[in-house]
């Protein structure tokens, strides 16, 4: 009689466990989406068009300065590239995208 | 002269540095005399060992500040949106050849050259200039002096004598150099670069491996070194945990490699946290040439160059964590990338985990031991206490469990002097210099 050999390894149950949390995750973990986040590190997303805009706007004014929440980055606020919180590539985003 | 360190009891000797910035980078110079540490915020510091001093018995081999400066500073590549961090990723010294000592560091897109000199002597009785440094009226001038030369406090002036930039469209992970003394590599995630120390306007790339089409990426270049002895050999680690070797003579171009390092895998046992985990996170020849080690997430590993097909040792740093993969993969720590290094004599080797913990492995006795870089659990002159983590059961007295590890605390940098058993270990913010004990 075949006993079925329930013992998974260490590794197996903690994916099971990766996938029931994320069953949307992408198949290759180490394929070229996880490897060009790495390549972008650093990426802000800075117009300097925009930027350079508002400076000949207000001239005679100071730029406002970054809300201290730094997510603000629409509406009156022109944000600096010091202000730009970073773009972390957010791997637990991409987990859940396929 | 037997470096095994099971038989000695390694000490906190001293000097434990507190910076502003988590550390990034430890490196001893070729002699062991200096010791070189870059941080996230740019900046370099340098420890100089004191010589013996029969006033100050204690005192001998104690490290101590002899040089700090700014290195690198923030930068945003207006062109790309790109913000290049000032964090030094490598620090590696040239061998010395006169008074002054040479360093190369690198952020992720600029390599410098630095040069590291002491004054230590001052001119005085400059004819046209008072010691003031005022301009004298020259008409006022009625007998010339020569200038004598006087003793002053030692200073110590590190400037930058070389800019590499330009060269670099990914981040510099690696620099090595050659042991001509004259070229160096530096590599990025998909390219190395061959420089010469005294031209910075122009940089052979030597190794691409950038797929025309980015969609066909499959691996990206975690580190590369070149040879102690062989100044025409280098080797390179990759992402999906391999390592090529090349020989520059065989062609301009290194694409091909000479030598093909993988480990094979057991196909059944394949997960989705596989490649991820065998990822090299560095690589280093021993002192010898004859091997190299290469760190992974979860293991260190001593390849015989002769011998391609598979490691000679393998040695488990943090096997425990594989229980752990899932909330590892959750906060990324399973991206942390680890160094290891040699001891001097080829027949130790160390490298870093959690929790503060660094692991030292024997090969010759194939005895390892779990020691810990906290204030909090060691006291100056005293012998470090092995630690144990506890991997399930019951948990004895001063043992760990795996659940109770700070996964914040983590050594990725450490350090051995080339010739003692004196090493250097960066526990994010604090540098902790540990020591034989001397009977």
């Amino acid at each position: 009689q075949e006993m079925e050999d329930k013992v998974t390894s260490p590794e197996k149950a903690e994916e099971a466990k990766l996938k029931a949390r994320y069953p949307h995750l992408g198949q290759k973990p180490g394929g070229s989406d996880f490897l060009r986040k790495r390549l972008q590190k650093g990426q802000k997303y800075f117009d300097s068009g925009d930027y350079n805009m508002a400076k000949a706007k207000m001239k005679n004014k100071q730029l406002p300065t970054a809300a201290p929440d730094k997510t603000e980055v629409t509406g009156d606020h022109i944000p600096t590239p010091q202000d730009l919180p970073q773009r972390k590539p957010s791997l637990v985003a991409s987990k859940l995208a396929g | 002269d037997d470096v095994s360190f099971q038989n000695h009891n390694l000490i906190n000797c001293f000097c434990i540095l507190l910076t502003a910035d988590i550390i990034s980078t430890v490196e001893f110079n070729y002699s062991g005399d200096l010791l070189a540490t870059g941080d996230k915020g740019g900046r370099v510091v340098i420890f100089q060992r004191e010589q013996e001093n029969k006033s100050r018995p204690h005192s001998r081999g104690e490290y101590n500040v002899y040089s700090t400066f700014q290195s690198h500073e923030p930068e945003f590549d207006y062109l790309k949106s790109l913000e290049i961090e000032e964090k030094i990723n490598k620090i590696r010294w040239l061998p010395q050849q006169n008074a002054a000592h040479f360093l190369l560091s690198t952020n992720d897109k600029t390599i410098k050259l630095w040069k590291i000199s002491e004054r230590d002597k001052r001119a005085e009785g400059y004819n046209l200039k008072d010691e003031d440094g005022r301009l004298r009226d020259p008409f006022r001038i009625t007998a010339l002096r020569v200038p004598i030369l006087k003793p002053m406090d030692l200073m110590v002036e590190a400037s930058p004598r070389r800019i590499f930039a330009n060269a670099h469209t990914y981040h510099i992970n690696s620099i090595s150099v050659n042991s001509d003394h004259e070229t160096y590599l530096s590599a990025d995630d998909l390219r190395i670069n061959l420089w010469h120390l005294e031209i910075t306007d122009r940089s052979f790339n030597i190794v691409d491996i950038k797929p025309v089409n980015m969609e066909e990426l499959t691996e990206v270049i975690t580190a590369a070194e070149f040879h102690p002895h062989q100044c025409n050999v280098l080797v390179y680690s990759s992402s999906k945990g391999t390592v090529r070797l090349c020989d520059m003579r065989s062609s301009a171009l290194c694409d091909r490699h000479s030598k093909f390092f993988e480990e094979p895998e057991d196909p059944s046992s394949r997960s989705f946290f596989s490649e991820i985990i065998s990822s090299i996170s560095d690589v280093k020849f021993s002192h010898s040439g004859r091997y190299m080690m290469t760190r992974d997430y979860l293991s260190v590993k001593v390849w015989d160059l002769n011998m391609e097909s598979r490691p000679v040792e393998t040695h488990q740093v943090h096997e425990y964590l594989r229980s752990k993969l899932c909330s590892l993969y959750e906060n990324d720590c399973i991206f942390d990338k680890f160094e290891c290094c040699w001891g001097g004599s080829d027949s130790a080797i160390m490298t870093g985990s959690y929790n503060n913990f660094f692991r030292m492995f024997d090969r010759n006795t194939r005895r390892d031991v779990t020691l810990e870089a906290s204030r909090e659990n060691s006291k100056p002159r005293a012998s470090l206490k092995p630690r144990k983590v506890c991997t399930g059961g019951k948990r004895k007295k001063d043992e760990i469990s795996v659940d109770s590890l700070d996964f914040n605390k983590k050594i990725l940098h450490t350090a051995w002097h080339p010739a003692e058993n004196v090493i250097a270990v960066a526990a994010t913010n604090n540098l902790y210099i540990f020591q034989d004990k001397v009977n």
